[in-house]
């Protein structure tokens, strides 16, 4: 069975099937980069063009590798956030690009609903890498399939995402994906960084930590993003540290093997401890190592479908 | 020349006149009778016949932006009168946030030309704060002596508490209002309103109370002045019902709604659409709700469009990127009867109240009467017409309008001032 989209835009509405088959696909391209030979032909003649529109080294990297693994020709294209400030307008950008016979899009961009905008101006595929502060769905699917090979399941499991919820694009998708696959899904966080709606969206919002820990199988741990506005939002770095950061002494007084996880780049001594960012109960670069098969495995099941 | 419309109903609720299949003739731009008619009457005379029509007291949008001067690529003077009797309006009142700004009696005048002999009467907004900046009010005399009816710093709420205060207090001496855009500063700057909406969107949000601390505090230097003060696109529930606390308080306060804010929820903006873009933003539905109830209960006491024109190609990008706005000439007259008459939370001489009699009011110009020896100044009704928007047939130079392809019951089929006529789309010199 195919996907139910041509395009991956978010995790919002994205049924449990889709979801499924996703992640079993991306068992099959788990096992393939654990090959010598790491690559596959599966979307040989296939044109890929990574629009970054916003700054992005891991995600990229990611997806190309992601793109030559299934021998694919991928073209990277980053400018700055908005085109228009060089004359050319966005539309204008994309249909140039069109314009060479490019089979897939993926794009990352500061502006929430870019992707869909994509949709309508451009025939490609189109696969969200990130807008604004709405939604990264490849993220949202690689924390899943993490969680999943963990833990053997997502279903009844208690997932709280840590952080600054109101800015973070990888929330809304966790959220999304989590729940439709039956996990109940909370966030801790300053009051200040939290939407004031998440209980319309069925999230369980909590401001200890501890508590957090204890009550919980992961915690999801997103970057406080210190080079944004987003700073303004809690009052110093130490004070966040102190009430939010996750230590090893927090993780040994609450004596639990909850699973942590972050989507990188760390900052450590803020968020996370060194302890646990290199401890033992952390799968953070398996997150990693994941995020390239999540992306084969989309870019396979979106570029053999037309 | 000699013009008679005939059969037609005639609806004035402020000269509590209401006849039906009745006959009006205009000689000379002016109503010389109202009745029935002799032969003599008919004689030298052209007959338009308006069975079915109602001729209402000429429309009034107090809320119009044209783009004349700076620019004149997204709507003239000239284009937005066009726009404004195409939507049935005689009269409109233009917003100052031009390029320079209207605070002096030079861009006055200049843009005063521009409308010379037009069927639409321009009035102008002047600037309540000298470049819109906020700073030091605007020469509020000299621009009243020069025919401004009302100040504004439109697009953003006048900087300080302050400069609120004397622009209050100096505009009073010539009783005329002080109308503001109600956005707290350091809350605005999104994109959208705050609500689940906008955090399953991932759109900056504007939260509804940087509106209300904004028309709280008009609202309490309003009484603390006894200025006049008028909200301009109120949008918000609590912002309702500050207004109806302050006019039960028997305060020199009134407020406008526009056509958008009371038929649409942010629920539009899922789809992206940056037609669905608009300072203040698209609310909730229990804000709606109180909107149509202030409507009701005469909270509101008009409607007007915020008439707002931008290029395609402005429109035609990221929506975070896109600026704010929408046009509201040519869909005010449909939505207010399909939202608010036939749906019946106005009737329709509340709604010839709110859409003529009111916004003329607030800014103390002279009602259009159905009396002889009068100028005819009316708008002619088909309160029952079923029409789909087209863009394409707007006379306004943009085509931003959230409401194309939308089914509306009533339509303003013609508009009749100045000793102009037009009528199913023919322009007559009366």
């Amino acid at each position: 069975m195919p996907l139910s989209s041509r395009h991956l835009l978010g995790l919002n509405g994205v049924p449990k099937e889709d979801i499924q088959l996703i992640l079993d696909t991306t068992k099959t391209f788990r096992e393939v980069l654990e090959r010598p030979i790491k690559k596959v032909p599966t979307l040989q003649g296939k044109t890929i063009v990574n629009l970054f529109f916003e700054n992005s080294t891991r995600t990229r990297i990611s997806f190309e590798l992601a793109e030559k693994r299934l021998s694919a020709d991928a073209i990277n294209f980053s400018a700055s956030t908005s085109s228009v400030s060089k004359g050319e307008t966005f539309k204008d950008t994309i249909k140039n690009i069109e314009a060479m016979k490019v089979d897939m899009v993926v794009a990352r961009h500061a502006a929430a609903g870019t992707p869909l905008f994509l949709t309508k101006i451009c025939d490609a595929n189109i696969i969200n890498a990130g807008d604004g502060i709405h939604e990264h769905p490849t993220q949202g699917l690689l924390d899943l399939y993490s969680i999943r090979e963990k833990l053997g399941r997502l279903e009844g499991l208690k997932v709280c995402i840590v952080g600054d919820i109101a800015h973070s694009r990888v929330a809304l998708s966790n959220i999304y994906g989590l729940k439709t696959m039956g996990a109940k899904v909370s966030v801790c966080g300053p009051s200040t960084m939290i939407p004031r709606n998440m209980k319309e969206l069925g999230v369980d919002v909590i401001h200890n930590i501890d508590e957090a820990i204890q009550e919980n199988d992961v915690l999801n741990v997103l970057r406080i993003q210190l080079e944004r506005k987003a700073r303004e939002y809690f009052p110093s770095i130490r004070e966040y540290a102190k009430y939010f950061g996750i230590t090893e002494e927090r993780l040994e007084k609450n004596g639990k093997d909850v699973v942590i996880m972050h989507p990188g780049p760390i900052n450590r001594g803020v968020e996370l401890s060194s302890g646990v960012a290199d401890g033992l109960q952390q799968i953070i670069l398996k997150q990693v190592t994941n995020g390239v098969a999540v992306r084969m495995a989309i870019l396979y099941l979106l570029g053999t479908m037309n | 020349m000699k013009v008679i419309l005939k059969n037609v109903n005639l609806n004035h609720p402020s000269q509590k006149l209401k006849e039906t299949k009745t006959n009006l003739i205009i000689k000379d731009g002016k109503i010389i009778k109202i009745g029935k008619l002799s032969e003599e009457d008919t004689k030298n005379s052209k007959e338009i016949d308006l069975t079915g029509k109602v001729l209402v007291p000429g429309f009034f949008d107090m809320h119009v932006h044209l783009r004349e001067p700076g620019r004149e690529d997204e709507e003239t003077v000239v284009t937005g009168c066009d726009s404004a009797a195409n939507g049935g309006f005689t009269g409109i009142a233009c917003m100052p946030n031009t390029e320079p700004a209207i605070d002096s009696s030079e861009v006055v005048s200049l843009i005063k030309k521009q409308a010379d002999g037009h069927l639409v009467d321009l009035f102008v907004i002047g600037a309540a704060t000298q470049g819109r900046k906020g700073e030091v009010i605007s020469p509020m005399a000299e621009l009243y002596e020069s025919g401004v009816v009302g100040f504004s710093d439109d697009g953003v709420a006048i900087k300080t508490a302050a400069i609120l205060k004397r622009a209050l207090e100096y505009s009073k001496m010539y009783n005329l209002p002080i109308i503001e855009h109600c956005e707290d500063e350091s809350l605005a700057g999104g994109a959208m309103n705050e609500g689940l909406n906008s955090t399953l969107l991932g759109l900056p949000p504007i939260p509804s109370v940087a509106e209300d601390l904004i028309v709280m505090r008009g609202i309490l230097m309003s009484e603390y002045t006894e200025g006049k003060f008028h909200v301009a696109h109120i949008s918000t529930k609590k912002s309702v019902e500050m207004v109806r606390t302050a006019k039960k308080a028997r305060l020199n306060i009134t407020a406008e709604v526009t056509p958008h804010h009371f038929t649409l929820t942010d629920d539009a903006v899922k789809t992206y659409d940056t037609n669905m873009k608009m300072n203040p933003p698209l609310r909730e539905i229990n804000d709606v709700a109180e909107v149509i109830k202030g409507l009701k209960d005469g909270t509101i006491d008009c409607i007007a469009s915020d008439h707002a024109p931008h290029s395609y190609e402005e429109k035609e990008v990221e929506f975070e990127f896109a600026p704010n706005g929408i046009l509201g000439l040519e869909t005010q007259v449909g939505l207010a009867l399909t939202e608010l008459y036939h749906k019946k939370v106005l009737s329709l001489e509340q709604l010839i109240e709110k859409m003529s009699i009111n916004p003329r009011k607030i800014l103390n110009l002279p009602v259009p009467k159905f009396e002889v020896g009068e100028d005819a100044n009316f708008t002619i009704l088909d309160v029952d017409e079923v029409w789909t928007v087209d863009t394409n047939n707007f006379k306004s130079k943009s085509k931003n309008s959230p409401f194309n392809k939308r089914l509306l019951t009533g339509r303003a089929v013609g508009v009749i001032n100045k000793n102009k006529m037009i009528f199913e789309k023919e322009t007559l010199n009366i």
